[in-house]
């Protein structure tokens, strides 16, 4: 268990970075403290699997430190951080049964053996693999050899932190559940570090206190789920994080007005912006109020999921997703109204605080 | 996956059975009819039965020959198998060293039987070879032609020299099937050097060197070039294998009877000992 500190760190595949665009991770400055439960969310490609490696210790980053509780371990091997991690498709070792596979990374590490029967018992239970124990792992099914993958990050006590790095793709939905729990319940008990990738945002939302997301090989937010969702810095926190995703309209900065199209809007604050930046506004669907009053839009589209319904429209010639309760009534000469406690506006994709 | 079963297939493999028929099953079957017949010239035959398979089986001649087969056959794959998996796994897994090692392995692959023979023949001669010279220089008294031991010797470095690289060869391709993600895993696991190796390498290489072993046991099994031209089969009969006395008894005394009994014979012991070879390797692959 262990405070993890990554001091600028930037890495690059190439040998010799020339521009920007070269890095995988673009600048990642951060702390993840002990006995944190994160959840790395981003779309693919984005760095992810960069920045657990480089955490772990597989790949040495091309500039930066880190610092696992305050000591630099930069240069230190996999071995010798001592973390656990779990990829994203079963690795495991043909030859053993499924026993020794979770046993090996505790014999590898001379535990005891009463001890390493005692650990790996728990996972066996823990993963449902009772039957398979004496069996060579080589004939398990995907999902079950996901899970010994699994089983073998779980099974050590003593780790710095834990990485899973979108450990359950291969598994099916039920038993997603069933395991992403059970870490969950391993996290209480035993209050590791854990970092969880994944690029779906509810199972990044249930499984964390915090919530990191990343976008083109930057940290673009690190907040409580509630935060992502009511203030988005960056507007692809905005559109990645809610369902439908935030709504960011093109609008012309005044004062306290935005306009859009020919609309204006009045903020309950003053944005701070520098002059020639790309302004937009932020809304989410669920803050857009339809009704009789206010600005006109055009439906185009209603959508009934159940509990609510979406309703896709064009207003001020943009396109704009409302969210209307299931028994909400649609006028037959609908306006809409903007929540301007929920409102965000954003400069060059950041969103801008208050004009000090 | 469900096997689906048509049998027209077989139409398939018949340009392949014509073939076979005529490159390989037909002359063996005139070895077969020479094997149980005798002959004193004219092209007259008589039924021999299984007489010269008695001959051969009785005479000491074939039972030392083959004694002298298993031997090099065993002292030959104890070296090349190793030695193939220690190269391969040093060999690079990327860059611009990857083609110079293949390329540098495929070239004694390329180099035929006789030229292999007759390089090393030259080049182990007391009189003018570089090899020779230097041992005989430094002392060493080194001489294949009157030295049995050094016959052997000069034989067993040549067929290592000339065959560990299709060990070499077929190892790497195993090797770099593997994932990264193993290797991975295996660093997270604490894994030694050694624990790699014998957990994720070994394990990926069983099928090439499965088939590496079978190779190299046949084709050490059946040499013939290489002593008929370094040695001829001595000093005595100290390098006479089987395919040599084969031929000394073929073409040499002109005893094609007792040589075709032999042939079949030789033939069968390949095939038996490849079969046992094939069958415990495979079925200690299936256990657990
Ligand atoms: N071994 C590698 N060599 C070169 N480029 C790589 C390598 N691994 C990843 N990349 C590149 O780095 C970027 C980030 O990849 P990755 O960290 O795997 O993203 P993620 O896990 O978020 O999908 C991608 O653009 C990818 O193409
Ligand atoms: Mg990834």
């Amino acid at each position: 268990m262990a405070r993890i500190n990554l001091e600028h760190i930037r890495h690059a595949y190439g040998a010799k970075p020339t521009s920007e665009a070269d890095y995988a991770l673009r600048e990642v400055h951060h702390e993840w403290n002990d006995g944190g439960a994160y959840a790395l969310l981003g779309p693919s490609g984005c760095g992810k699997t960069t920045l657990l490696n480089i955490i772990s210790g597989l790949i040495n980053p091309s500039e930066g430190r880190i610092l696992f509780d305050g000591h630099d371990v930069t240069q230190l091997s996999t071995q010798d951080r001592n973390i656990a991690q779990v990829f994203q498709f079963p690795v495991i070792y043909d030859t053993m049964t499924v026993y020794d596979n979770l046993a090996f990374p505790l014999r590898n590490r001379h535990v005891p053996e009463a001890e390493v029967d005692r650990r790996v018992k728990e996972i066996i239970e823990m993963t449902g693999l009772g039957g398979w124990a004496k069996k060579t792992a080589r004939r398990l099914t995907a999902d079950q050899k996901q899970k010994i993958s699994l089983g073998r990050g779980l099974v050590r006590s003593d780790v710095s932190a834990i990485l899973f790095d979108e450990p359950l793709t291969v598994i099916d939905p039920e038993m997603k559940w069933v395991l992403r729990s059970q870490i969950k319940r391993l996290h209480r008990q035993f209050g590791f570090t854990m970092v969880y990738v994944t690029h779906d945002q509810t199972e990044a939302l249930t499984f964390a206190d915090k919530v990191v997301v990343m976008y083109d090989g930057q940290i673009v937010q690190i907040g409580t789920p509630a935060e992502l969702f009511e203030r988005p810095r960056h507007t692809f926190v905005g559109y990645f994080i809610g369902s439908p995703g935030m709504n960011v309209l093109p609008a012309k900065i005044a004062g306290n007005t935005a306009a859009i199209g020919g609309e204006s809007i009045a903020l309950n604050f003053l944005p701070k912006i520098k002059p020639g930046a790309k302004t937009e506004l932020g809304i989410r669907p669920e803050f857009v109020l339809l009704g009789r009053e206010g600005m006109p839009v055009a439906i185009n589209k209603i959508e009934d999921i159940g509990r609510h319904k979406i309703v896709r429209a064009r207003f001020a010639d943009l396109p704009i997703s409302i969210i209307v309760d299931e028994d909400g009534e649609i006028p037959a000469e609908p306006r809409v109204t903007f929540d301007p406690k929920a409102i965000n506006i954003y400069a060059d994709s950041w969103r801008v605080g208050e004009e000090a | 996956m469900e096997k689906t079963w048509n049998n027209k297939a077989w139409f398939m493999v018949l340009p392949v059975l014509v073939l076979v028929a005529f490159s390989a099953v037909i002359p063996l079957m005139t070895v077969v009819n020479y094997s149980v017949q005798d002959t004193f010239g004219n092209n007259e035959f008589f039924w021999a039965g299984t007489d010269w398979f008695l001959d051969v089986l009785e005479s000491d001649r074939f039972w030392d020959a083959l004694t002298r087969n298993l031997i090099f056959s065993a002292i030959i794959l104890t070296i090349e198998i190793p030695l193939g998996i220690v190269i391969a796994l040093n060999m690079p897994k990327k860059g611009i060293g990857v083609p110079i090692c293949l390329v540098l392995m495929a070239l004694p692959l390329l180099i035929p039987w006789n030229v292999v023979g007759t390089i090393w023949q030259v080049f182990g001669r007391v009189d003018i070879g570089l090899l020779g010279r230097t041992l005989a220089s430094l002392g060493i008294n080194y001489n294949y032609v009157q030295n049995p031991l050094d016959a052997w010797v000069t034989l067993i470095i040549m067929d290592v020299w000339h065959w560990t690289s299709l060990v070499v060869l077929l190892c790497y391709a195993g090797l770099v099937s593997i994932p990264d993600a193993y290797y991975q895993a295996a660093k997270i696991d604490g894994a030694s050097r050694w624990s790699v190796f014998r957990y994720i390498q070994l394990p990926k290489m069983k099928r090439v060197l499965l088939i590496a072993f079978l190779l190299r046991f046949m084709d050490s099994f059946m040499i013939y070039t290489e002593p008929f031209v370094v040695t001829g089969g001595g000093p005595g009969n100290s390098t006479t294998f089987l395919s040599i006395d084969l031929v000394k008894m073929a073409i040499g005394q002109f005893d094609l009877g007792p040589a075709a009994a032999l042939s079949i014979i030789y033939f069968l012991i390949i095939l038996l000992l490849s079969w046992i070879f094939y069958t415990v390797m495979t079925t200690s692959d299936a256990q657990g």
